[in-house]
């Protein structure tokens, strides 16, 4: 597959080259706020994109990915509190306990199709919010301040702002090759083959299921490698990052982005959380605008952005 | 053993409301094939009305009525300004659209009424308690809600099972071309039951308004339980929405309850407090994923789908 020059993989790599030079301009600039606002961006990208892997490419639509967001978070908040600020350690354990939750999650919910896969999921989802609640000693419903940044020795400084946003990008470059490679390659063929029509591929000697699980698991690995960072940035765990509405705003990135396309939901993420910070600015009812916006997204614009870029360059 | 009863009460209390939400989701589901998320802000809205045309008439009673027609015309208005065109869309486009639905009017709700809440107040004569087993004093307010709830549950029975629009109803839920090839306006008839679920879970949210507080977002815990309610039941079916409900709504209270004395037995005070009520949250969910995986369509699937 080779890139051909169009207004889409333009626009894909300005946004991408814009996003590379984020720190230079907090550099020049001295506003610090952008660079803060950036990382948040970049690392919920990767949630969307991890997101995208099952939503997009394989049909199963989660509705409680936010759960790993936090699951990776907690992993990391819980060591630190216990006195375990290496990240050597600190970042497998929240790849392991994501990859378990997605499998015990995917192994039950992957036996439902449609509207009950959307909800059950969504119940997960809710049950390990509630488990954060009532970590008590993780400081419940409140949440919990970090007070060390997971540590790599000489490796990496991550209180160092650039240094961060930097590890933080690359990951969402790694985490985007990672899909586009899976989603290209027979595996991700069985994937997208079992989306369209399950039942032939079964029949052609596919076992979906155990595909469509694997698939599962690594999107949640690779979400809850988000959560890992968006611990790190914001230095505070809490219930909320696994909020619902959470899982909902990350099916609005993968969606407004476009789902086909494997860096469509990284637009995603960046026109929703540019918006959101644009419109909040205006007014302080800023939602009101923005509801509205995603009925229209679906209503008008099916493919989102990606799928506009794309139908301009025939139109 | 008292104390159980009247945990027991408040189970059926909880269920009855989650049934009136329920039914309406599952109606909208197994009629018109929609996820509506945003039913909760009905909810919300049907409460916030309540309050308002309380405080204006000076009456309970009134408000309610009141609050029931302005629901059931916000909930068609709704139909046939945004969720119209979202038939037949796939799950996925219902989703976001009534998410971004749910967003627009909790900000709506914020700017009209403001971000600090209301309060509706019961009538006086509503205030007392009721013996309702020899030593077992009840809240009448509560037994009102579980004995207003279970009549709407028949007249909704009776609306769906017994009248010609009921019927109507149910053959556009088995085949909607073929209903309006009947010469059957299915347009006008999706209105009206989206209107009608509107209305429902107005009714719950104007119902549970004097227990608790009228404020944003109020709506959205509960929808996510009356989720769990029709998938448990089974989507579509009415009667497994109802059964559902009065087992999650018991669950629930149950757990809350008792779970956190219970763990206080084996953690300290406080960590047994918060756990509790998260525990017993966690408990549906559980009954969730075992039902799932005993019977995935739930435990009475709608036959006529």
């Amino acid at each position: 597959m080779t890139a051909r020059l169009n207004l889409r993989n333009a626009v894909v790599a300005g946004v991408l080259a814009a996003l590379a030079l984020v720190p230079l301009y907090t550099a020049l600039t001295g506003n610090y706020f952008l660079i803060s606002l950036f990382t948040r961006i970049v690392i919920l990208a990767i949630a969307a994109v991890s997101l995208n892997l099952i939503m997009g490419f394989g049909g199963m639509v989660s509705f409680g990915h936010a759960a790993y967001l936090g699951i990776g978070g907690y992993v990391v908040g819980i060591l630190a509190k216990e006195g375990f600020n290496s990240g050597f350690l600190q970042w497998p354990l929240a790849l392991a306990v994501s990859a378990l939750f997605g499998l015990a999650v995917g192994a039950l919910s992957l036996r439902t199709r449609g509207v009950y896969f959307i909800m059950i999921t969504l119940a997960f989802a809710q049950m390990v919010y509630y488990i954060a609640i009532a970590l008590d000693r993780y400081g419940g419903d409140d949440g919990m301040t970090i007070y060390t940044r997971s540590q790599f020795g000489a490796l990496i400084n991550l209180s160092n702002k650039t240094a961060f946003y930097y590890l933080c990008f690359a990951l969402l470059l790694g985490t985007a090759y990672l899909v586009w490679r899976i989603v290209n390659s027979r595996f991700g063929m069985v994937i997208q083959g079992a989306r369209s029509n399950d039942r032939r591929m079964r029949a052609v000697g596919f076992p979906t299921y155990r595909y469509r699980l694997v698939c599962f698991v690594i999107a949640g690995m690779l979400c809850g490698l988000a959560g890992v960072l968006l611990a790190n940035h914001t230095d505070f765990i809490s219930p909320a990052m696994m909020h619902w509405t959470r899982s909902g705003d990350l099916i609005v990135m993968a969606v407004l982005g476009g789902m086909g396309t494997v860096l469509g939901p990284v637009l995603g993420a960046v026109t929703l959380l540019v918006l959101e910070e644009a419109l909040s600015g205006i007014t302080e009812y800023w939602q009101i605008v923005l509801g509205p916006i995603f009925l229209l997204v679906v209503l008008f614009a099916r493919g989102g952005i990606d799928g506009v870029l794309a139908g301009l360059r025939h139109g | 053993m008292l104390y159980l009863v009247e945990q027991c009460l408040n189970g059926i209390q909880l269920g009855m409301l989650l049934f009136l939400l329920a039914a309406g989701l599952t109606l909208i589901f197994g009629i018109m094939d929609l996820v509506n998320l945003a039913h909760g802000s009905l909810y919300m809205l049907g409460a916030y009305f309540a309050a308002t045309f309380a405080a204006l008439t000076d009456s309970f009673l009134a408000g309610i009525g009141l609050a029931l027609l302005a629901t059931l015309a916000a909930g068609m208005a709704l139909e046939l300004i945004a969720i119209r065109p979202l038939y037949g869309r796939d799950h996925l486009d219902h989703v976001l659209g009534t998410f971004g639905l749910l967003l627009f009017f909790n900000e709506l709700v914020r700017l009209i009424w403001g971000p600090a809440g209301l309060t509706l107040s019961l009538p006086p004569e509503m205030l007392s308690a009721v013996q309702v087993l020899p030593g077992v004093y009840y809240p009448l307010y509560r037994l009102v809600i579980i004995l207003a709830t279970l009549a709407v549950a028949l007249l909704l029975y009776a609306l769906v099972m017994r009248t010609r629009i009921g019927m109507l109803i149910r053959a556009g839920a088995s085949n909607r071309e073929m209903v309006g090839a009947l010469g059957v306006n299915i347009k006008l008839l999706y209105t009206l039951v989206f209107g009608l679920g509107a209305a429902l879970a107005g009714f719950a949210g104007m119902m549970q308004a004097p227990l608790s507080f009228v404020q944003i977002g109020m709506g959205e815990n509960i929808l996510i339980l009356a989720f769990v309610v029709i998938i448990i039941g089974g989507i579509g079916s009415i009667r497994g929405a109802f059964v559902a409900a009065i087992i999650v709504g018991i669950i629930d209270t149950i757990g809350r309850a008792f779970l956190p004395d219970l763990l206080r037995n084996f953690v300290s005070y406080s960590a047994g407090s918060s756990a509790g009520p998260a525990l017993s949250s966690m408990l549906i969910y559980m009954l969730m994923a075992a039902v799932l995986v005993v019977r995935p369509e739930g435990l009475f699937p709608a036959t006529n789908r």
